[in-house]
C-alpha cells in the first residue's frame, strides 16, 4: 500500500466516524424521545380525577371490557391523548418543514399565519354559520390550503419566493386575525367562548370520530414530507447552490409547502391552532440533535412530547383547566427571552 | 406643491370632521350641527352632535399620534415596514393593560395609560432587539417576524390571564376591539398629555432622521449624536403609540400606511413627512371610523378591524414591490 | 482520466424582464481547461455563468452540455457532471465542515438511498484536495473567510463532477487567499482534468491562470482566446473603457494590464 493511499483511507476513517458519531448521538436522543414520549402518553391514561391501575388501563387499551375504565380511559383518555401525540407531532413537523424551508426559526407556520386561514374560517363556521363537529373541519382545512395556496401565489414575483412569503404571511395573517375579531365580536357569548376555545387550542372534545382525520394525514402525508427532507435540507444553502446539486427548487418548494400545510389543516381542524407546537419544537429538535440532518423526526418526536405533557398540565397541575393552546403559549415567552440570552452571550445569529 | 398638497390634505381632513359629526345611525344636517354648537340642548340632534364631537376629536388625535408614530418608527429602524402593530408595540401596550385590570383592577383610561406606555416601550425594546439578532442586524424580515412572534407570544399570555377571570372578561373584551366609538372628553384630557409630548419629541427629531437615514456612520459624520437622536425619537414613537392604544385600543397599519402615502406626495425629508403624516393619520381614521358607521349601518365596525382590512393589502403590496435584497 | 464534456452557448439570449442581459450569445468552453470570464460591472458575466449552471432560462438559444439541452436535462442527472458554486453561498447554522460537503454527494443518492461508504470516501478526497481534513468536525460558522472558501470548494468537489463553474470564487478574500483558491483549483485541473470556468474581477490574476479567456461587453463576447493573445491594450480600452499599457507578466510569462489613468502619462 503507498504512503498516498494510507493518507487517504486514514481520511477517509476520520470522516466516517465523524459522521457515525454523529449519527448514533441522534439515534440516541431519538429513543430517548420516544420513551419518553411513551411513558407521558402512559402517565394522561392512568392519571386523572381518578386513577386506574396500569393493568386495568392495558386491558382497556387491548379492547377488554373493564367497567368504568372502559368508558374513562377507552372514550375519554386514550382518544385524547392519542391525538395529542398525533397534532403534536403533525405541528411539530410541519413547522420544522417551514422553518428549514424558509431558512429562518422565527419563520414557522403559525407565525407567519399559515394557521390563521383554518382559524378565521373555523370561527365563522362555528359563530355565523352556526355549524359543528366535522363540517367545521372540513371547512378548516379547505380554508387552510386556500389561504396558503394565496400567501405563496401572492409572493410569487420573480423567483426567490422565501422572504417575501413570509412578509405577506404576516400582512395576511393580520388581515385574517382582524376578520375573526369582527366575527367574535357579534358572537352570542356562548359561541363566543366556543369559537375562542377553539382558536386557543384544545383537546377537549377529543374523541376517535374528530381524531381519525388528523391520524390519517399524519399517515399519509407523514412518510412523504420525510421523503422530501432531503431535497429541503439541500435548499438550507441557498437557491443557488441547491439547484447546482440538482434540486428543484421551487418545485421542492410548492410540493412540502402543500404537504406541511396539509398535515397542519388537518391538525387544526381537530384541535384547533395549539400555539407555538410548531414554531417551538424545531428550535428544540436543533439544539438537541444539531442540524446536520433533516429534523423532521426529531422535531415531530419533540412536538408530540410537549403537547401531550402540555394538555397534562393544563387539565391537572394549575388551578384553573387550561387548555393545551394557552399553556404551550405561554412557553413562547421563555423562548423568546432564551433567543436574545443566547445570542448577547455568544454573539451568535438567529 | 408641498403646500397645495397640505393645504388639500387640510381641506379633506375638515370635510371628514364635519361629516363625522353629521353622519351617524341618527343623520344629522346642517343646521342641526350649527344648532348644537349654539347650545341647543333640546332634541335627539343635538344629542348626538354632542355624543361625536369628542368621538371625532379623538379619532384625529388617535389617527395623528399612529400615522406620527410610524413615520417616527420607520425612519428611527430604517424600516420601511415599520408600525406599532406590525412590531407587536400595540400587543405589549395590550398585555400590560389587561395584567393592569387583572391583578390591580385598574378600569379607567387614566389608570391605563401609564401601564400602556410602559408596555409599548418593554415591547419595542425586545422586538428591537430579537430583530436585531444575528447577521446582518435588523432587516425588515427578521423585525416583522420578531414583531410576530411576540404578538403571538403577549397574545398567549393575554389569554392566560384572561381565562380563569370570568370577571374582568368583558372589560377586556371590550377594550381590545377597542375603537373611539366610546370616547369622553375625559379619556381625551388623561392622554392629551402623553400626545403633545410625544408629538413634539417626534417632530423635534426630524432633522436627525434625515441624517440617520443615512446610515449611523454618516449621521455620526455629519456631528448627530447618533444615540441620542435616535432614543428621544423612539421615545417620542412610543408615547404616541402607548397613549393611542390606552385610549383607543390597538389599532393596526395606520402607522405603516399613512407615510408610505405621504412620501408618495412630498417625498422623505422629515421635516415633511412628519406633520404630513400627522395629518394625513388623523384624516385615514376619521374616515375610517365615518365608513365603519356607514357601512354597518344601524351597527358600527370598529375602526382597528376596518384599518386592519384596508391597510393589510397596502403592506403586502409594499412588500411585493420592493426588491427581494432589500428585504 | 474521464470523457472530455463539452460545454457551449448557442444563439443565448437572457435578460430580466424587459431587459436583455446576453444578446444572442455564442462561445465555447475548451474541455480540460481553465476558462475565465472577464468584463466590467454589469456586463453579464454572472448572468453567463448563471444560464450556463441553469439557474436562469434562457429566453432565446440555448446551453448545450454534449449536445444536450441543458435546461430539458433532469436535474440531478445534469448535477452529476456539471458543479457549481455560486457567489456567496449560504451555510447553515451549526453545520459541520464534513456534513457541509456531505452535501455535495446530493446528487449521487436517491430518495431513499443510504449513506455509503463511496460517499465518505469522496468527502474525504475532497477534503484532502483542499487541505482541510482537520477542519473536518469544526463548525462552519468558526471558519476564517479563506478556510470558508475551500471547504465550498471542497463540497463542489465532492458532488464529482468534470466540470466546475464558479461565480468569483474569489471575492471578499485577501491576496494571499486569492492566489491561494486559484492555486488550488489550477491543481484540479491538472491533476484530474476538471473542465473550470470562473467568473473573475481581477484581469491580471484571471489571465495568469485561465487558459481560456472569455471578454465580455454589453452581452456578447467582445474576444475569446489564450490570454496571451487576446489581451491587449485594445481590449482594455473596449471592454473596461480603461486606457492601459500591457506588458508581460515577469513572473508567469502571461500579460499584465497596467492601467494608466488621468495622472500619469501612457
Amino acid at each position: 500500500m503507498s504512503a498516498d493511499s494510507l493518507i487517504r483511507s486514514s481520511a477517509v476513517d476520520a470522516v466516517a466516524r465523524g459522521r457515525r458519531r454523529r449519527a448514533n448521538r441522534r439515534r440516541t436522543i431519538v429513543v430517548v424521545l420516544l420513551a419518553l414520549i411513551a411513558a407521558a402518553f402512559a402517565v394522561s391514561l392512568v392519571v386523572g380525577r381518578t386513577v386506574y391501575p396500569l393493568d386495568q388501563v392495558l386491558a382497556v387499551v387491548l379492547g377488554q371490557d373493564v367497567p368504568g375504565a372502559s368508558f374513562t380511559v377507552g372514550r375519554l383518555r386514550l382518544p385524547r391523548a392519542t391525538l395529542a401525540i398525533v397534532a403534536g407531532a403533525a405541528f411539530g413537523m410541519s413547522g420544522a418543514a417551514f422553518q428549514t424551508m424558509l431558512r429562518n426559526p422565527l419563520a414557522s407556520p403559525d407565525i407567519i399565519g399559515i394557521t390563521w386561514g383554518s382559524g378565521a374560517a373555523a370561527s365563522f363556521a362555528i359563530v355565523t354559520l352556526g355549524l359543528g363537529g366535522a363540517s367545521v373541519s372540513t371547512i378548516a382545512v379547505v380554508a387552510g390550503l386556500a389561504v396558503a395556496l394565496v400567501i405563496y401565489l401572492l409572493s410569487r414575483t420573480g423567483g426567490l419566493v422565501g422572504l417575501r412569503l413570509v412578509l405577506i404571511g404576516i400582512g395576511v395573517a393580520a388581515m385574517l386575525r382582524a376578520a375573526t375579531l369582527y366575527v367574535l365580536s357579534k358572537a352570542p357569548q356562548w359561541e363566543e367562548q366556543e369559537a375562542m376555545r377553539w382558536l386557543a387550542g384544545s383537546l377537549n372534545g377529543a374523541s376517535w370520530s374528530s381524531a381519525a382525520p388528523a391520524i390519517l394525514a399524519l399517515v399519509v402525508l407523514g412518510p412523504l414530507l420525510l421523503v422530501l427532507a432531503r431535497d429541503l435540507d439541500v435548499l438550507r444553502l441557498g437557491d443557488d447552490t441547491a439547484s447546482g446539486l440538482g434540486v428543484r427548487v421551487e418545485r421542492t418548494r410548492l410540493l412540502v409547502l402543500v404537504v406541511a400545510v396539509g398535515l397542519l389543516a388537518f391538525a387544526t381542524a381537530a384541535t384547533g391552532p395549539i400555539a407555538f407546537v410548531a414554531f417551538l419544537a424545531g428550535p428544540i429538535a436543533a439544539r438537541m440533535v444539531g442540524t446536520d440532518r433533516p429534523l423532521i423526526v426529531p422535531a415531530a418526536l419533540i412536538g408530540a412530547l410537549l403537547v401531550v405533557v402540555a394538555d397534562f398540565v393544563g387539565q391537572y397541575l394549575l388551578g384553573t383547566r387550561f387548555p393545551v393552546g394557552v399553556v404551550t403559549g405561554v412557553l413562547g415567552a421563555p423562548y423568546l427571552l432564551f433567543l436574545i440570552i443566547r445570542s448577547n452571550r455568544s454573539g451568535g445569529s438567529l | 406643491m408641498r403646500l397645495l398638497w397640505l393645504a388639500i390634505a387640510l381641506a379633506v381632513l375638515a370635510g371628514l370632521v364635519v361629516a363625522s359629526v353629521a353622519i351617524g345611525s341618527r343623520d344629522v344636517d346642517w343646521a342641526g350641527i350649527v344648532a348644537a354648537f349654539g347650545g341647543a340642548e333640546d332634541g335627539l340632534d343635538s344629542a348626538a352632535v354632542l355624543t361625536r364631537v369628542p368621538r371625532t376629536v379623538l379619532a384625529m388625535a388617535v389617527g395623528a399620534a399612529l400615522g406620527l408614530s410610524g413615520a417616527v418608527m420607520q425612519g428611527v429602524t430604517r424600516n420601511p415596514i415599520a408600525d406599532p402593530g406590525i412590531l407587536g408595540i400595540n400587543q405589549g401596550a395590550s398585555l400590560a393593560i389587561v395584567v393592569g385590570i387583572a391583578t390591580f383592577g385598574l378600569t379607567t383610561v387614566s389608570q391605563y395609560v401609564w401601564i400602556a406606555i410602559g408596555g409599548a416601550a418593554v415591547s419595542a425594546v425586545l422586538v428591537y432587539t430579537i430583530g436585531s439578532l444575528g447577521r446582518g442586524g435588523a432587516t425588515p424580515l427578521k423585525l416583522a417576524l420578531a414583531g410576530a412572534a411576540t404578538t403571538a407570544v403577549f397574545g398567549s399570555l393575554i389569554t392566560a390571564v384572561t381565562l380563569p377571570r370570568g370577571d374582568i372578561y368583558d372589560l377586556v373584551r371590550s377594550w381590545e376591539i377597542g375603537g373611539v366609538g366610546g370616547a369622553r372628553w375625559d379619556v381625551l384630557a388623561q392622554v392629551g398629555a402623553f400626545l403633545v409630548v410625544g408629538t413634539l419629541l417626534s417632530l423635534g427629531s426630524a432633522r436627525a432622521l434625515n441624517s440617520l437615514a443615512l446610515g449611523d456612520d454618516v449621521a455620526a459624520g455629519l456631528g448627530e449624536r447618533v444615540a441620542v437622536a435616535r432614543a428621544s425619537a423612539a421615545l417620542g414613537a412610543v408615547l404616541l403609540c402607548g397613549a393611542a392604544t390606552a385610549a383607543a385600543g390597538p389599532i393596526a397599519f395606520v402607522g405603516l400606511v399613512v407615510p408610505h402615502v405621504v412620501r408618495l406626495l412630498v417625498g422623505v425629508d422629515h421635516r415633511w413627512l412628519l406633520p404630513f403624516s400627522a395629518v394625513v393619520g388623523a384624516a385615514l381614521l376619521t374616515a375610517s371610523d365615518v365608513l365603519g358607521r356607514v357601512i354597518a349601518r344601524p351597527a358600527e365596525l370598529d375602526v382597528g378591524i376596518l384599518t386592519a382590512i384596508v391597510g393589510a393589502p397596502v403592506f403586502i403590496w409594499i412588500v411585493r414591490r420592493r426588491k427581494v435584497r432589500d428585504l | 482520466m474521464t470523457v472530455d464534456h463539452t460545454l457551449e452557448a448557442r444563439q443565448l439570449t437572457v435578460g430580466y424582464r424587459d431587459r436583455a442581459v446576453l444578446h444572442e450569445l455564442d462561445l465555447v468552453v475548451p474541455p480540460g481547461r481553465i476558462t475565465a470570464i472577464v468584463g466590467a460591472n454589469a456586463c453579464g458575466k454572472s448572468t453567463l455563468l448563471r444560464s450556463m449552471s441553469r439557474l436562469l432560462a434562457p429566453r432565446g438559444g440555448q446551453v448545450l452540455l454534449d449536445g444536450r439541452a441543458v435546461h430539458a436535462m433532469p436535474a440531478k442527472q445534469l448535477a452529476r457532471t456539471l458543479g457549481l458554486l455560486p457567489q456567496s453561498p449560504t451555510a447553515p447554522e451549526g453545520i459541520t465542515v464534513a456534513d457541509l460537503v456531505g452535501r455535495g454527494r446530493h446528487p449521487h443518492q436517491g430518495m431513499l438511498t443510504r449513506w455509503r461508504a463511496e460517499d465518505d470516501a469522496a468527502v474525504a478526497e475532497a477534503l484532502e484536495a483542499t487541505g482541510s481534513v482537520e477542519l473536518a468536525d469544526r463548525n462552519v460558522d468558526e471558519l476564517s473567510g479563506g478556510q470558508r472558501q475551500r471547504v465550498w470548494i471542497a463540497m463542489a468537489l465532492a458532488q464529482q463532477t468534470e466540470l466546475l463553474l464558479l461565480d468569483e470564487p474569489t471575492t471578499f478574500l485577501d491576496v494571499s487567499h486569492q492566489v491561494d483558491v486559484l492555486d488550488l483549483l489550477t491543481d484540479l485541473n491538472r491533476s484530474r482534468g476538471t473542465t473550470v470556468v470562473m467568473v473573475l474581477h481581477d484581469l491580471n490574476l484571471a489571465a495568469r491562470y485561465a487558459d481560456h479567456l472569455i471578454a465580455l461587453a454589453d452581452g456578447r463576447v467582445h474576444a475569446a482566446g489564450a490570454p496571451a493573445e487576446v489581451l491587449d491594450a485594445a481590449l482594455v480600452e473596449a471592454v473596461f473603457g480603461l486606457r492601459s499599457t500591457v506588458i508581460t507578466d515577469p513572473v508567469s510569462g502571461s500579460p499584465l494590464m497596467l492601467p494608466i489613468g488621468r495622472h500619469h502619462a501612457g
